[in-house]
């Protein structure tokens, strides 16, 4: 849209259209409101209001809603619905694009043209209290403020107190204009038991006793001959079934506007609350208040408010507002002309000036109020074209951008695909030709080409897009980049064709693929394909289970086929006329012993059983997502011994699969961290002391997280030490197992820390599968470094959404980043957040590294490299053809929604990946050293 | 050869039959059940199709004589035999039950539904087995291992199975798309995907082993 920093001023507003010679026009509209005063309650759901919730605990706001002087209307907020971009929305009556969501973590300063900027030129005095956000966002907007951070989300009561203490002092002075108040309690309890929880009750009658006290206040001290004072109770978002909020779902977008005056007229019955965006708060408040509207606002204002005005006064504003939009439009859309609502609001103008004409003449008949009415809708209509167009076109795409970055992503993907066969063969070494193509003419020429088209696209138009904002050096390295892969992707095709062209097809030795590979490659095929629809990606969750579930059967079948192979001399008829008698003999094993063969056969029927059941754990995605699950069972209050025995079993059977191949100091470190996890979970009162079944005080654990922090710290220091020792001074294989399997228990141990006590299981389950399938199916049915890292790939992804992650950003547990914190401390918080969500996928990798390391020996001396090469493979292909589905998707209707959120967790995927894979690379190095 | 050759006839004519009776069990219910459709009484039609397929594959395989050779033509034994292939039948529409739940029907609720699935597919594939192995679990691990056919019967069997366990498979993908179809409802789409696979097996199986007359040798026959 238009420059971000560029401010419409008073000097900027539209005179009043005449088309007559009576320059009596007046240059700004004055105010209808003396004061105004924001109440926004964060995560206010419609029906806290509106509802059955309402009626019983908020019965004040609902009298003065069915009665009083108000106007009440249920605003759709747009996805992203959280807080950062919802108050973007509010204050500058623009969509905010998805950045906004990765920027709600560490807001900067607003430049955008916005209410608070134009408010404050206009001389008005504003007070705010509450999320500090705000203050963030304005910083020297505000004549005084408190801002309470919103981080912790266990605590609802001290951050309303924070707010609600300044309130008596501040409603009784006279220096301020506007008030703001944010409150954040609400929030916090739907995030801690949901919108059904026993706590909403009191805070809702909390929120309001403080709006009685509010309106009473502004009542009484209005003056005779004064203007009125305006009340404005909202909410930025709602909240979903489970108390989150960053979808799409109605519950989520659904908040209540309640505009209160004594301006406004009495109500005598209760009506049904219209529906408005939340972007046309924006410039209702700025009109009501005398102000411009802010420039990228699309919002259009909200008619019923100013009905009270006089019909000139209503013509002006609404010209005001489509005049605003008018120029948006015009600044936005190529061919502006041919939108329904310009050639609209044109005409509007024109009557308006054939209006305002008749009017000053002094015609006061019943024709020209008619008319006025006319002109009225005419204008209201081109304001919900206008304004619909332009919600419709969410800025720009900055293609040239896009396109440089694909090609990128794209390059990196075919040196990939194109080094398979050398990644993949027995040494599994592969030779990239860069210098000889750093060197060549072809890089020089291509190189130059490249920055010519660059300079061409940068000063054609006046196209601001992201490469030609930055420096020289980085757009030079990028153009290198570019061009001496594009170099090197020749020559290695070059090379392929040529030795190609001389072995003939020899490559093709006909070892054909068992059903397993086939299953492994049509489920990854069929996953990426799958990502091109909305639905598949809200659902993600329901193609991994279903894949490593058909997986686990696949498993089952070879399992079977090895230990009941039938016997070779059966080829008689005989056969058919097998008596009872003969059938434990056939069905005895052909190799292997007793026993080993059960526990082979029971490990898929095992993994199988804790798929199904952690599957229930944890209902994700849209569709399904409120269907109830065992998690809200756990959690609820009456089942805290429960899950107290759940958490406590699951670290019990972690301890004894994780230390039977640790060091004597990592056991005993181990089993202290894992008592810590569960002592900072009851210091947190997720869970139950059997000592001390009393309810005692909930603090913030902060002293139990570290104990564990710093055991975390001490294995992961004992495993690296061995892990040196052994790449470094002895190449012992052994050590270099026992430090790599440290390193991955120090992993599990965070992972314990930071996961919800429910989803203790989910790593207790992750452990037991993997110990099972290692000791019994891996080595057992001779599968290869490709397939089990294939394997591990998948039951990552599929643990991934087991502890409940889902593609929408609104499933990220922020909790997870507090763990251990006083207070936020940004870096420690998202390093922790990612590695809890991303626990799933990084576990499966690190035991990839372990697995594949204690099995390579003398017969799969490479297995390291073909493991790291798939996994790289395996997470490339996705990315890669994501980025282009979404690039190809980029109108589609669910883009900010659905696809968007899905590209942030892919990157972040693959940012997690490319920390596995380099820890791979380094553990193979010794292997690589040694050929 | 010339033997298998006139197998493949039998095995045209007899799959013929029981597409067509898959056809006549989809409209017969018209006559029965007051507002039928596929979608909207969609278990009537399940029990219709299982019911017709049951009925003709126990005909067809009774009539052809490919039902194994019985040692003893005693009563008793011949009704232990009914006896076990019915036991067999309940544990394999069990079986089926369960691997559904594992792939996330749920337990609780439409239990009927997922069972009515369960029996459509036992119909499909274990009551064909049945009808050509009789109730020998050691004769079925045989047929479904690799390189275990014996008779064209026997791959057909594997092609048949492999075709409906397929058919049912891709039949759960429309499930989570938010169209809000009538046919995405459980079990529709699963098991119109198990009727189409198995009717893909019956057309592809005499083709199949037409067109590899000559790689099957098998060893007996
Ligand atoms: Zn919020
Ligand atoms: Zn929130």
């Amino acid at each position: 849209m238009s420059s971000f920093s560029s401010k419409t001023t008073v000097s900027d507003l539209p005179a009043e259209p005449l088309s007559g010679n009576n320059p009596n026009s007046s240059k700004v509209p004055a105010p209808l409101f003396h004061r105004v005063v924001i109440v926004l309650i964060d995560a206010l759901r419609e029906d806290f209001v509106f509802g059955s919730k309402g009626q019983q605990y908020m019965p004040y706001t609902q009298h003065l809603v069915e009665r009083g002087s108000s106007h009440s209307f249920v605003a759709k907020a747009r996805p992203p619905t959280v807080t950062m971009p919802r108050i973007k929305a509010l204050t500058t009556g623009s969509i905010p694009g998805f950045v906004d969501v990765v920027m709600n973590l560490n807001s900067p300063v607003l430049l955008e043209d916005n209410l608070l900027w134009q408010a404050k030129a206009a001389g008005k005095r504003i007070i705010f209290y509450g999320d500090d956000t705000w203050v963030r966002l304005f910083p020297k907007h505000f004549m005084e403020y408190d801002g309470t951070t919103s981080f912790f989300v266990s605590d609802y009561t001290e951050v309303d107190k924070n707010v609600t203490r300044h309130l008596d002092s501040t409603l009784n002075r006279d220096d301020w204009d506007i008030l703001i108040l944010h409150y954040l309690g609400l929030d916090h309890i739907g995030h801690l038991s949901g919108p059904h929880s026993s706590l909403i009750g009191p805070k809702l009658l909390e929120m309001d006793d403080i709006l009685k006290k509010i309106h009473s206040s502004l009542t009484s001290r209005e003056m005779e001959g004064s203007l009125p004072n305006l009340l404005v109770l909202c909410g930025d978002h709602g909240m979903s079934e489970t108390g989150s909020h960053g979808g799409s779902s109605d519950p989520e977008i659904n908040t209540p506007l309640v505009l209160i005056s004594s301006a406004f007229k009495r109500k005598v019955d209760m009506e049904k609350p219209g529906t408005v965006a939340q972007v046309d708060v924006l410039p209702t408040l700025a009109l009501a208040l005398g102000l411009p509207i802010s420039r990228n606002s699309v919002g259009c204002l909200i008619q019923p408010v100013f009905e009270h005005t006089s019909l000139r006064d209503q013509l002006r504003f609404l010209h005001l507002n489509s005049f605003q939009l008018n120029c948006l439009l015009k600044d936005s859309t190529p061919n502006f002309q041919k939108e329904e609502g310009y050639d609209q609001f044109h005409l509007a103008e024109k009557s308006h000036a054939n209006w305002m004409k008749l009017y000053l003449e002094g015609n006061t008949s019943e024709v020209l109020s008619n008319l006025g009415r006319k002109l009225l809708r005419q204008y209201l209509g081109a304001l919900k074209a206008m304004s619909s167009t332009l919600s419709k076109q969410l800025g720009k795409y900055d293609m040239y951008s896009m396109i440089v970055g694909m090609v990128l992503v794209l390059q990196v993907l075919l040196v990939l695909i194109l080094a398979m066969p050398e990644a993949l063969s027995h040494p599994a070494e592969v030779e990239i030709p860069l210098y000889s193509s750093l060197l060549s003419l072809p890089f020089y020429m291509l190189w130059l080409l490249c920055c010519s088209i660059h300079v061409l696209v940068c000063t054609s138009a006046e196209s601001s897009c992201y490469l030609c904002n930055l420096s020289w050096g980085l757009v030079l390295a990028a153009i290198t980049t570019i061009s001496a892969m594009l170099c090197v992707l020749l020559s290695m095709a070059g090379r392929k064709l040529a030795s190609g062209a001389k072995t003939g097809t020899k490559n093709t030795n006909g070892s054909g693929f068992s059903e397993l590979d086939m299953l492994l490659l049509t489920g990854t095929a069929g996953n990426v394909i799958s990502l091109g629809s909305s639905s598949f990606v809200e659902e993600e969750h329901q193609t991994w289970y279903f894949l490593i579930n058909t997986l686990c059967l696949a498993i089952f079948q070879d399992v079977c086929r090895k230990y009941f192979r039938e016997r070779k001399n059966y080829s008689d008829d005989s056969s058919y006329l097998v008596s009872k008698e003969d059938l434990p003999v056939l069905l005895s094993p052909i190799s292997g012993q007793g026993s080993q063969k059960w526990l082979a056969l029971s490990t898929p029927l095992l993994t199988l059983a804790c798929c199904r059941l952690l599957r229930s754990l944890n209902q994700t995605g849209v569709q399904w997502a409120h269907l109830p699950d065992m998690s809200h069972w756990l959690n609820s209050w009456e089942h805290k011994a429960e899950l107290s025995v759940l958490s406590a079993a699951s670290l019990v059977l972690i301890f004894f699969l994780v230390q039977k191949r640790c060091s004597l100091v990592s056991k005993i470190a181990l089993a202290l961290g894992l008592l810590g996890v569960y002592s900072y979970r009851a210091a947190v009162g997720n869970v139950l002391f059997p000592w001390q079944l009393a309810s005692r005080d909930i603090s913030k654990g902060t002293v139990e997280a570290r104990f564990v922090y710093i055991f975390v710290l001490g294995i992961l220091f004992t495993g690296s030490k061995d892990l040196l020792r052994s790449q470094v001074i002895t190449a012992d294989s052994w050590l270099k197992c026992r430090g790599l399997w440290e390193v991955y228990s120090g992993i599990v141990l965070l992972c314990a820390i930071l996961l919800r006590p429910h989803n203790l299981p989910v790593l207790a389950c992750s452990l037991l599968i993997q110990t099972a399938m290692a000791q019994y199916i891996w080595k057992e049915l001779q599968y290869d470094a490709a397939q089990t890292s294939i394997i591990h790939y998948w039951f990552g992804q599929a643990f991934f959404y087991f502890q409940g992650n889902s593609n929408n950003i609104a499933t990220v547990d922020i909790s997870a980043g507090f763990v251990g914190l006083e207070s936020y401390v940004a870096i420690p918080a998202i390093f922790l957040t990612a590695f809890s969500t991303y626990s799933g996928p990084l576990l499966w990798a690190c035991h990839l590294v372990c697995y594949l390391s204690s099995a390579q020996d003398s017969r799969h001396p490479a297995s390291l490299g073909h493991g790291c090469y798939c996994f790289a493979l395996l997470r490339s292909i996705p990315t890669v053809v994501y980025i282009i589905l979404v690039t190809a998707l980029r109108y589609h209707l669910f883009i900010w929604s659905v696809f968007s959120p899905k590209l942030l967790y892919e990157a972040m995927h693959t940012l997690v990946a490319t920390v596995v894979c380099i820890f791979f690379t380094a553990m193979d190095q010794n292997h690589i050293a040694q050929s | 050869m010339r033997d298998v050759e006139i197998n493949i006839k039998g095995m045209v004519s007899a799959h013929t039959i029981i597409a067509f009776s898959i056809f006549i069990a989809t409209l017969m219910p018209h006559f029965f059940v007051e507002n039928y459709s596929v979608y909207g009484t969609h278990l009537a039609w399940l029990y219709s199709v299982s019911g017709s397929v049951a009925v003709v594959n126990i005909t067809i395989f009774w009539l052809l004589g490919i039902s194994p050779p019985t040692k003893k033509h005693t009563l008793s034994y011949k009704v232990s035999r009914l006896v076990k292939s019915c036991l067999h039948f309940v544990a394999s529409c069990l079986f089926f039950h369960l691997v559904l739940v594992l792939y996330g029907a749920t337990l609780l609720e439409a239990p009927l539904e997922t069972f009515s699935l369960a029996v459509l597919l036992s119909c499909f594939t274990t009551l064909r087995c049945l009808c050509a192995l009789g109730p020998n679990v050691q004769a079925w691990i045989r047929v479904f291992s690799r390189d275990g056919a014996m008779s064209i019967w026997d791959t057909c069997l594997q092609i048949t199975t492999a075709g409906t366990l397929i058919g049912t498979w891709l039949g759960a993908f429309p499930i989570p798309l938010d169209w809000d179809r009538p046919w995405q409802a459980w079990p529709i789409s699963c098991s119109l995907g198990a009727t189409f696979g198995f009717l893909m097996g019956l057309l592809v199986a005499p083709g199949w082993i037409y067109w590899h007359r000559k790689q099957l040798t098998y060893k007996c026959k």
